[in-house]
């Protein structure tokens, strides 16, 4: 019955990434940075602020740095496992073979994909004893972390899936790299700024509240950042729907935009995969 | 049974492969000789559905190439010229891997494994890793690898390339034990006499295009016309060389003096040959040795090329 759900890529790869060094390192550097900045936080919070006690309101603030921390720390750590899953394998000649046997595209790029999301998922939840430590302080709601955690996978996966694409369409992991790394520049930076930019225009020409801006909603709700502050305080999110006269809630913007950014991405892919045939079977 | 028809494969300008043709029965080891760039990895990389045609097209027992290439895969294994292993997979699970690709189930692995890697003598290996391995035994290893889903065709692009003489010859019998069980085998070979030994059939491509396709004994009879023969003297060398001189069937003589030993070209029937013998005995020549020097493939191969530059 497992046999029928098996994917061999997916299970070589995870193979392949428990077996190396690298990947331990990974996750020790990742929980190193988490443990630094909360005993950071708390030692700021309570020995120099000479109270010696922590309230509800602090350990809200520590939630949302630390949300906004382990996103930048997913962003930055998704394409270097991403972008090498197809060019590596060009590189280190084995994707000819890998193409002879009879798994299509799909399942190969597939099983690339998920290894990857595998480990960050296994990433996020090393740091879950971390973020107890909030729920110990009080402050935060656990259908809050459910949600923030959701979205934390649906960007994993979006950002992977840009990754499998570059890798799948570039020859050099480099070069694919460093294309992934520039997609996030712009989801994670350019959009803020483009979010910016628009506003100003906007707030230029009209009273804030008078008439609606769909590009200043549109930045904003597919910057990860910007989603993030609305899901820790939806207060943001209003403020939003104000400013830009929209109001649709932002995730929702949010998951439409990167579920597209997974298939269309996942498509090219598939389809590039067998570049050099004609018919992608 | 594989069947190429009119296989053309185009980069911009230049034609790798020209309106290839080519037809084999089931069973038969067919040994694709060829320079660098001639086109031998062009057409296996299409057999293998690596690559699509710019035009024609192959099959492989009745399945198109270009049409149903899930279906070829199914029928052929595949080893190519150069290729890499992923590091930290051990032996069995590196063929665990490709097996699963195949959609081998797990049960049915467990028992393939250890056969395939006594086939190709890497028993003793299976436990280790597979970076591990010299080449010739990775080398090995990838043609258990290709055999797993237990195609009917193997592709075989210069499997003997870059391995030592002992290497190679262990290649070699493994490949004479695929062929008993009735593969039908397409090999590329840089080591040309290796061919001669193990293929039914060869193929001899140039510029993209099929110039010679026969059994082996065919086209070495191409060549048969001339022999070359070597003498052993035990002195007076100018006076042999005078004797050869005036046989009408020998061109090209070569003096090997410091080995006392004349070598020439003999067009001669055997008849000839045997009076022309009998000739150098009677003169009381100091002849004490003679031999044929085998022409092998490789001379074939060089002498069809350059018939075919010369066209």
């Amino acid at each position: 019955m497992m046999e029928r759900f098996n994917n061999p890529v997916l299970v070589k790869e995870l193979k392949l990434r428990f077996r190396s060094f690298k990947s331990f390192s990974g996750l020790m550097f990742y929980l190193a940075v988490l443990c630094i900045f909360i005993a950071g936080f708390l030692l700021l919070t309570t020995e120099f602020t000479g109270r010696g006690f922590f309230r509800p309101e602090t350990s809200f603030m520590m939630f949302a740095v630390l949300t906004i921390l382990q996103m930048a720390l997913v962003l930055f750590i998704t394409p270097s496992l991403t972008a090498g899953a197809i060019s590596s394998e060009r590189e280190k000649q084995t994707l000819n073979i890998l193409l002879t046997t009879t798994q299509s595209s799909t399942q190969i790029v597939v099983g690339k994909l998920l290894s990857s999301v595998a480990f960050l998922v296994l990433m996020l939840a090393a740091g879950l004893p971390l973020y107890s430590l909030v729920f110990l302080f009080g402050g935060v709601s656990p259908s809050q972390l459910i949600s923030i955690f959701l979205f934390y996978l649906v960007t994993v996966v979006a950002i992977g899936s840009i990754g499998v694409m570059f890798s799948t369409i570039t020859k050099r992991t480099i070069v694919a790299m460093i294309a992934t790394y520039g997609s996030i520049i712009f989801l994670g930076g350019i959009t803020a700024f483009f979010f910016f930019l628009t506003m100003a225009f906007h707030q230029m020409g009209n009273a804030i509240g008078t008439s609606t801006s769909f590009m200043t909603y549109f930045w904003a709700s597919i910057n990860p950042g910007a989603l993030m502050l609305t899901l820790i305080s939806p207060e943001m999110g209003d403020a939003l729907a104000e400013l830009s006269g929209v109001e649709l809630p932002v995730w929702i913007t949010y998951l439409i935009a990167y579920v597209l950014i997974i298939v269309l991405c996942l498509t090219i892919a598939i389809k590039k995969l067998r570049a050099n045939m004609k018919s992608n079977r | 049974m594989i069947e190429i028809r009119d296989l053309t494969k185009r980069y911009g300008s230049f034609t790798a492969l020209d309106h290839l043709n080519l037809s084999l029965e089931e069973g038969v080891v067919f040994g694709f000789v060829g320079a660098n760039g001639a086109g031998k990895s062009t057409t296996f990389s299409i057999l293998a559905t690596l690559l699509s045609p710019t035009s024609g097209d192959a099959l492989i027992n009745g399945k198109s190439v270009v049409k149903e290439p899930k279906e070829v895969r199914k029928q052929i294994g595949y080893m190519p010229d150069f290729f890499g292993v992923y590091d930290q997979l051990k032996v069995d699970e590196y063929l665990d891997f490709y097996g699963a690709s195949y959609g081998i189930q797990l049960a049915e692995r467990q028992v393939l494994i250890p056969q395939l890697l006594e086939l190709v003598n890497l028993t003793s290996k299976r436990y280790e890793y597979v970076d591990l391995l010299s080449r010739g035994m990775k080398q090995r290893l990838c043609l258990a690898r290709a055999l797993i889903h237990d195609p009917k065709v193997l592709i075989l692009d210069e499997p003997a390339s870059g391995l030592d003489p002992r290497a190679r010859v262990e290649m070699r019998d493994i490949l004479r034990n695929l062929k008993s069980m009735g593969k039908t085998i397409l090999i590329s070979s840089h080591i040309l006499p290796e061919l001669a030994e193990m293929c039914d059939e060869i193929g001899v491509i140039d510029n993209g295009k099929l110039i010679a396709h026969g059994n082996v004994a065919a086209i070495q009879a191409q060549l048969q016309g001339e022999k070359r023969i070597a003498l052993k003297v035990t002195d007076r060398m100018d006076e042999v060389r005078a004797f050869l001189e005036e046989d009408p069937h020998i061109s090209s003589i070569d003096v090997i003096d410091n080995r006392l030993e004349i070598a020439f070209n003999y067009r001669g029937t055997d008849a000839d040959q045997v009076a022309l013998l009998k000739k150098a005995m009677l003169a009381d020549l100091p002849i004490y040795a003679l031999s044929e020097e085998e022409k092998d493939l490789e001379d074939v191969f060089m002498a069809i090329t350059k018939g075919a530059d010369n066209q």
